[in-house]
Parts: C-alpha cells; sequence; structure tokens
C-alpha cells in the first residue's frame, strides 16, 4: 500500500525533475488515463517550476484523497517567497512577471479537477490541485 | 471488551443452522444457488466473523480484512447471479436474529449486560452489511462503465479514406465526453496510420455550441502540433449559422462543405491527383510509338 | 547526460530529445543548437520529441526560442513525433506554438526540410547515412 501522504523538497531543478516523476507514479498508482496522467505531471512540474522561481523554493506534498466513492490525488505546493498581489491578475492568460508566456498558472487551472491558491504578498503562496479518477 | 464473541464461538454450529433457516423463509433465492454453495458462503461468513471479533470490534480494522474481502466478493458473484443488492445484504442481517438468541441464552440473568451485546454485535454486522451494498453498487457502476464505453467506442469510428487520410464521420449529439473520446481516439489513429491529413465530418451532427466547437477546435489544434492537417467538413448552413452567432473563430481552420471536397483537398496535399484509367492507357500507347522520345516527368 | 546530442547530416542539425530534461540541460540545448547552426551554416534543423512524454510551459517555450533563433540565422526548424497526450496537453496549456512547422515523424520532417532547402538554393545536402556528432 503506498503511504498515506509525502512531502518533497523543491529547492533545485533536479527537484523540479523528481516532484514530476513522483506525480506521474501517483498518477499511475490511480490508474488515471495516458491523457490525465499527462495533464496531471505537467502541471506539477509548471506548479513546482513557479514555486522554485517566484517562491524562492519551497516543497510539494502529495496525498490521495477520498470523496464518497471518488477517489483522487492531491498535491500541494507551499512556498515562503514573495506571494502574489493580484492573485487574479496572475490567473489571467498571458500575464508575466518575467520573460516568457506565463501560462504557468492560468494553464495549470485548466489542466486539472480542482484548483487552489492562497496568497499573501510578504508570506509566500500555496497552490493546491486535485484529480479526481 | 464486549464478549459476544466467545459465546458467537461456542454457539457456532446451532447460530450457523437458526441463520440458514432464517434466510430460508425471506431471501434464500434458491432458484439462484444450491443449497450446499449457500451453506459454504454461510459457513465461512460465520467462520470470518467470529474469528475477526476475537481480536476487533471494528470492521475496519486489519482483523477484519479478511471478512471484508470475502463480502466483497460474495456481493459481486451474487449480483452475478442475479441477486438484489438487498436480498445480499439481507443475507448478512438475518445472522443478528441467531446470534441474539445464542446471546439472549448466554446473558439471562443480566439484562444489561445483555442489551450491550446483542447491540456490539448487531453494529458489526449491520456495518457489514452495507459493506456488501457499497460492493454491489460498486460492481453495477462498472457494468454501466464498461456499457458506455463500448456504446462510445462504437459510436466514433475512424476510417481510413486512402494512404495517409483518415476520415471521423461522426454522428447523433455530441457531449464533452465524448468529443473527447473522439479526439484521443483520432489522434492516436493518426500516429498509428502516419496519415497526414485528418478528415473530421459533421453531416450527422444536428447541433453544434460553442462547448463542442471548441473541443473540435482544440482536437485540430492538437492534430497540428503533431504534423497532421485537420480539415472540417459536412458543415450545413444551419450550424454555419449558429457558428457565426456564437461568435466561434474558425479562423485558421480549413473547412468544406462536402466530405468529397475535403478528400480531394487532402488528395492535392499528398501530392496526390485522381486521373482516369483510359487516359492512362492512352498515355502508354504514345510512349510505345515514340521510342525515342524523353519520357516526361508526370 | 550533461548534454544532448546534435547530430549533423548534410545542411541539417537532427536532435532528439529523450531525457526528461531539467531547466539546465534544456537552456544548454537551446545555446549549443545556436552555435552549431551559426557554426555549421545549417539550413534546417530537426528536433524529435517522440520520446518526450512531457511538455510544459518552459519547454514549449525553449522550442519557440530555438525557432526564432534559427530563423534569424536562415535556417527552417521543424518538430516531429510530439505524443497525442502532449499535444492535448499543450493544447489545454493554451500553448499552440504558432509559427513552429511540425512533422509526424524524423522521415517526413527531414523531406519538410529537403522541401524547404531545395526552394532556397535550388539544391540540398542531405544525405543520411553521412550523418555524424558535432
Amino acid at each position: 500500500m503506498p503511504p498515506k501522504c509525502e512531502t518533497h523538497p523543491i529547492r533545485t531543478s533536479e527537484d523540479v525533475v523528481r516532484v514530476r516523476q513522483v506525480a506521474r507514479a501517483w498518477a499511475t498508482e490511480l490508474k488515471l488515463s495516458l491523457v490525465e496522467q499527462t495533464k496531471l505531471v505537467t502541471a506539477t512540474s509548471e506548479l513546482a517550476r513557479n514555486t522554485l522561481e517566484h517562491g524562492g523554493g519551497g516543497e510539494m506534498t502529495i496525498e490521495f484523497v477520498e470523496n464518497g466513492i471518488k477517489r483522487g490525488v492531491k498535491l500541494t505546493f507551499t512556498d515562503h517567497g514573495k506571494g502574489i498581489a493580484d492573485i487574479n491578475l496572475a490567473l489571467r492568460d498571458g500575464y508575466t512577471t518575467g520573460s516568457g508566456m506565463g501560462l504557468g498558472l492560468s494553464g495549470s487551472k485548466r489542466l486539472v479537477s480542482e484548483f487552489d491558491i492562497k496568497s499573501e504578498p510578504g508570506h509566500g503562496t500555496t497552490v493546491s490541485i486535485v484529480r479526481w479518477k | 471488551m464486549s464478549s459476544f464473541h466467545e459465546v458467537v464461538q461456542k454457539q457456532e454450529s446451532v447460530i450457523l443452522s437458526g441463520w440458514l433457516s432464517e434466510v430460508a423463509t425471506t431471501t434464500r433465492r434458491a432458484d439462484l444457488m444450491s443449497d450446499s454453495q449457500f451453506k459454504q458462503q454461510a459457513t465461512e461468513l460465520l467462520r470470518l466473523f467470529t474469528e475477526a471479533s476475537q481480536t476487533s470490534g471494528h470492521v475496519s480494522s486489519e482483523a477484519f480484512s479478511g471478512a471484508r474481502d470475502f463480502l466483497k466478493d460474495l456481493a459481486r458473484s451474487r449480483m452475478n447471479d442475479g441477486y438484489t443488492a438487498a436480498e445480499t445484504a439481507m443475507f448478512v442481517l438475518s445472522l443478528k436474529q441467531p446470534v441474539a438468541n445464542a446471546l439472549r441464552d448466554a446473558y439471562k440473568n443480566d439484562p444489561a449486560r445483555l442489551v450491550d451485546e446483542i447491540w456490539t454485535a448487531g453494529t458489526v454486522l449491520d456495518k457489514l452489511a452495507m459493506l456488501t451494498v457499497d460492493a454491489a453498487i460498486e460492481f453495477r457502476e462498472q457494468v454501466i462503465t464498461r456499457q458506455q464505453e463500448e456504446m462510445l467506442e462504437l459510436s466514433t469510428p475512424v476510417v481510413k479514406l486512402w494512404d495517409g487520410i483518415l476520415a471521423l464521420p461522426l454522428i447523433g449529439t455530441l457531449d464533452s465526453a465524448r468529443t473527447q473520446v473522439v479526439m484521443e481516439s483520432l489522434l492516436s489513429t493518426i500516429v498509428e496510420t502516419n496519415s497526414r491529413v485528418a478528415i473530421i465530418d459533421i453531416t450527422g451532427v444536428p447541433t453544434v455550441d460553442t462547448l463542442v466547437a471548441q473541443h473540435l477546435i482544440k482536437t485540430i489544434t492538437a492534430a497540428r502540433l503533431m504534423g497532421a492537417d485537420c480539415y472540417l467538413s459536412g458543415i450545413r448552413p444551419a450550424i454555419a449559422q449558429t457558428i457565426v452567432h456564437l461568435g466561434i473563430d474558425l479562423a485558421d481552420i480549413t473547412t468544406k462543405a462536402k466530405l468529397s471536397d475535403a478528400f480531394a483537398l487532402a488528395l492535392t496535399r499528398l501530392g496526390k491527383t485522381v486521373v482516369s484509367l483510359k487516359s492512362i492507357k492512352t498515355g502508354r500507347q504514345e510512349k510505345a510509338v515514340d521510342n525515342f522520345a524523353q519520357t516526361k516527368d508526370t | 547526460m550533461d548534454r544532448i546530442p546534435i547530430l549533423k547530416v548534410g545542411d541539417c542539425l537532427l536532435v532528439t530529445i529523450q531525457v526528461d530534461m531539467h531547466d539546465r540541460l534544456a537552456m544548454t540545448l537551446q545555446e549549443d543548437l545556436t552555435n552549431q547552426i551559426a557554426r555549421h551554416a545549417s539550413k534546417g534543423v530537426l528536433i524529435d520529441i517522440s520520446s518526450l512524454e512531457i511538455v510544459d510551459s518552459f519547454i514549449g517555450r525553449m522550442l519557440a526560442n530555438i525557432a526564432s533563433m534559427s530563423r534569424v540565422l536562415d535556417a527552417q526548424t521543424v518538430l516531429t513525433g510530439m505524443q497525442p497526450a502532449v499535444a492535448i496537453t499543450l493544447v489545454e496549456l493554451g500553448m499552440t506554438l504558432p509559427g513552429i512547422r511540425t512533422a509526424l515523424n524524423v522521415e517526413r520532417g527531414l523531406e519538410l526540410l529537403r522541401e524547404h532547402i531545395e526552394q532556397q538554393q535550388g539544391s540540398v545536402d542531405l544525405d543520411e547515412d553521412d550523418a555524424a556528432e558535432v
């Protein structure tokens, strides 16, 4: 039986690769379809990278969740960086604070079943996503 | 710690026969199962129940894992045989009466204790019965899901029109789930058959709303990313109106009114053309006559 | 593996991305390719991603950058072998990679490059048996 909950550090770009692989393993365990797996791992990559690059590093927690007969996997990305001043702005397609197309946050939202973000300037950001089977 | 399990263990055979006669009057369904098989299941369940209760009173504990697995399998096979979920649950619940009878005899001098033990044993059996209901429902849902998938597969065939040219004739209304299956099916067929052109024909689709249009556009964009062109054909005037009316932008998507037009375009795209056999024969005759002329590249 | 190998096939450069790249590796590839295009005056770049199971916005941007930089250096880029699940995810992400030519596989990709180069300069050197790592 897989562990109920795991936490992984996101401090280097190798960590981003590692958490991708962790997400893939858990998605396979949950028997998600290939497309659903790909979407989840891609969203993980986006959010992990955000945690590293905009949050100054942090961690990812992964766990299985249940809602009645529904089973799913939940990933939570936490950092203690600058935080996001205007969340709605950040969630808009094309918004970016640096070079690039800024699709990480808004794009990820479309790849998962549930998406939640909490951020306070100066206190960091927490993003959690759920993919139900 | 309750000790109903001690009583149950001592009176196992009495309880078993009490149980079997209890069920005989209600949910036996002798038409679905033989006597010996029924007795076998009852004996096994009683044994698992007694054994597990020695260690724990919690159905979700490790001690009851054997009982849980047995009940899951039991529920599935019963559903398969034709029992209803209620009949399967009643099978477990009707164990309560004979157990209560045995407890009454054991604690006849201690009513308070009797009530406690009956309640505890009853709760365990209630929870076990609930498990069978859950398993029965899960079984039904799996059947439904499988049937849905089969239906979807049947209604979204991808056909090969020519080497490198696929067609996807869509029939009926498109909902979100179906369009997604369609999309994935088309894209994987493109890879499998190495097709550079796919034609999505919606002649058989009565209405197209914004969501469906978005799905189609996404499919076409994804195909393009993979290296295949996608054409949309069979757009009836009514649908064309709806698309414009909804403000859907089909900007760089190639659309054709008829599938045949789309096919002709696909051939051109692949650098092919259709010639009549007569013209080829004539061509050969000419070359046979003119032996020393340069062969023109066709 | 700390560097992704680049093969020279006549007038073109061929890259096969097979590993789950971390960001540094991706940036190194971008640099390497640009340098090699300039060095060999390559006319075409073929990037095969048939083994890539994940393409996120960072990798997508890298591919778009490579295509832009190649264009500046007068080379055409073709992306081949994108897996269906990856394509579906990229579209959902909103990343459609406009301006990048794509092909189903390496064979078709080289054909496209051949046609393009022939158009440009009338002749093309693209003998696949002469492929060599740069």
